[in-house]
């Protein structure tokens, strides 16, 4: 993977400016090298990671992780369902996997109620549906390989050899 | 009363910049540059090996030489890395970090009166232990061949009582390295006059522009080199204390005497992380070799910028930059630095009295310290200069 990618993957703050120093290459290059990246949707979005756990005024937040078994249709397989389900809102992740069921969908919602809603009124009567699973989320460890407890710090002392 | 401490300690010079060290450990809020370690913790598996064996009841003494799967892992590591073959039998010792290592090989090697030469900037402890060891530093001054050490400066200092030559590379303070070229230039001198060469090789896997090469896959080289490596700089495990020598038979027997009476093992658990920083650490350390290079060109570009003159490092984490133009002494820039800017740096007599001029710059710290250290130091010598 390009350096630009594996930089801006650890901190997308970093400015093409400090890239440019540290690769040794001109900012505008770097500048004309992310443009790129993200014309041709090799970077999609930068976004903050938030850890609400420790937010006390955020908005309550339900998430759960549904199993959802599906039939496949002739020619688009399961595309097609897996589409009008993670065009939901709602769907926060949606991955096709291997295994009992086809589709695992992160979903969040504001409260239990509005979760269990979403389930029971828009996806489960989906036409090609045969049966879901949900899991309630207890608690939040480890999102994007980022731990929600603390920042790991190296101890070292302040100078030595 | 006789004097409690022996003539030799007594002798020992103290390092002339402890009271600068304490300055900085008593200060808060400081961006230490002045580091000699990764700011990376030990990759969480390697951690977690370590975790392991204590669960599993490994608390007691390994051979002296220390566990035989580490030594194996050892051998099998530089033989597929570098084509180089040392036995794990006999030709490998685990050791308190590199370290030890040294001290063993000076006190194996050292009779009375024999010369042991040092390029300098060197690395703090060498001299003061062969001057325990019995035998005298002679230190070669590089200042004036960009920090190399060339077969020529070599020669010229060598004579009948010149025992062996210590190489460091990549260098602290320098970061500089050895092309295989030019090893094996130094190479010739070595064999030419018989010399025993320890190379201590504990920031090799940390060169960024070219290959390193090991002094001992040099044509002739092996049976005259005792090589020294370690864990601690690029698996980031410091203080888990774990080194290794390599050498000839003879030789690590003759280590192996001493440290079975001053060392007995390197302590169990240590080793047992260690086994597992070879066997699925390589990614972890060329995560972080990628992560020090980028830093480098970073940081080098920046004190440029400012007006330093440093010539680029090779490989390690250390810039060792002239600081001629500010008039100022180390001492004192790095005091005023430290208390006007709250950097820290190491002063450049902490690696041979005559490197007053220079600085040890540290970039093994985030990029977002570095950054504001750079602005730091650069508001720094607009002080000075005003």
């Amino acid at each position: 993977m390009d350096e630009i990618l594996e930089i801006l993957e650890k901190d997308a703050r970093t400015a093409p400016e400090d890239i440019a120093r540290m690769l040794k290459k001109k900012p505008q290059k770097i500048k004309e090298t992310i443009k790129k990246y993200e014309k041709e949707g090799v970077i999609l979005k930068y976004k903050t990671v938030i850890n609400k756990e420790i937010i006390k005024d955020a908005d309550s937040e339900v998430r759960a992780l549904i199993e959802v078994n599906i039939t496949p249709q002739k020619d688009v397989g399961f595309d097609r369902v897996a589409e009008r389900i993670y065009s939901f809102p709602e769907v926060s992740s949606c991955y096709l996997i291997s295994g009992t069921y086809d589709l695992l969908l992160i979903v969040e919602g504001k409260d239990l109620h509005t979760v269990s809603r979403f389930i029971a009124e828009k996806l489960a009567p989906l036409e090609n549906i045969k049966g879901t699973t949900t899991h309630f989320l207890l608690k939040k460890y480890k999102e994007d390989g980022v731990i929600l407890k603390h920042k790991e710090e190296n101890k070292r002392i302040a100078i030595s050899y | 009363m006789k004097e409690i401490i022996s003539k030799k300690v007594q002798d020992m010079q103290p390092s002339g910049i402890r009271a600068f060290f304490d300055l900085v450990l008593g200060m808060k809020d400081v961006i230490s540059l002045g580091v000699g370690e990764p700011d990376f913790v030990t990759p969480w598996q390697i951690r977690e090996a370590g975790i392991y064996s204590l669960e599993e009841g490994f608390t007691s003494y390994t051979s002296n030489k220390g566990l035989y799967k580490l030594r194996l892992s050892i051998s099998r590591y530089l033989k597929s890395g570098y084509g180089l073959e040392y036995c794990p039998d006999e030709e490998i010792l685990i050791t308190v970090g590199v370290s030890e290592g040294f001290d063993l090989s000076l006190r194996a090697i050292i009779n009375p009166g024999d010369k042991i030469l040092i390029p300098s900037p060197s690395y703090v402890s060498y001299g003061p232990l062969t001057e325990l060891a019995g035998g005298i530093p002679i230190y070669i001054d590089t200042k004036n061949e960009g920090f190399k050490l060339t077969p020529k400066i070599l020669e010229k200092h060598i004579d009948k009582k010149t025992k062996a030559v210590i190489l460091n590379y990549p260098t602290n303070p320098t970061g500089i390295s050895y092309t295989g070229k030019e090893l094996n230039e130094i190479n010739k001198i070595i064999l030419k006059h018989k010399l025993l060469c320890i190379s201590d090789e504990i920031y090799g896997d940390l060169t960024y522009d070219f290959e390193h090469t090991p002094f001992a896959t040099l044509t002739g080289a092996k049976e005259n080199t005792i090589y020294l490596n370690g864990f601690s700089k690029s698996y980031a495990m410091t203080g888990w204390r774990v080194g290794f020598v390599c050498g000839s038979k003879e030789i690590i027997a003759a280590m192996t005497k001493i440290h079975q009476y001053t060392i007995m093992c390197v302590p169990i658990t240590s080793q047992m992380a260690a086994c597992e920083a070879l066997q699925t650490g390589r990614k972890s350390v060329e995560e972080m070799k990628r992560e020090y290079k980028r830093r480098r060109e970073f940081i080098c570009e920046g004190l440029n910028k400012s007006g330093f003159e440093c010539i680029k490092p090779d490989g390690a984490f250390y810039v060792f930059a002239s600081i001629k133009k500010t008039g100022l002494d180390c001492l004192d820039f790095a005091q005023r630095l430290l208390k006007e800017q709250k950097v820290a740096v190491v002063p450049g007599t902490a690696f041979g009295c005559e490197f007053q001029d220079y600085i040890r710059i540290s970039y093994a710290s985030s990029l977002d310290n570095l950054k504001e250290a750079l602005i730091r130091i650069e508001n720094f010598l607009k002080n000075i200069r005003r």
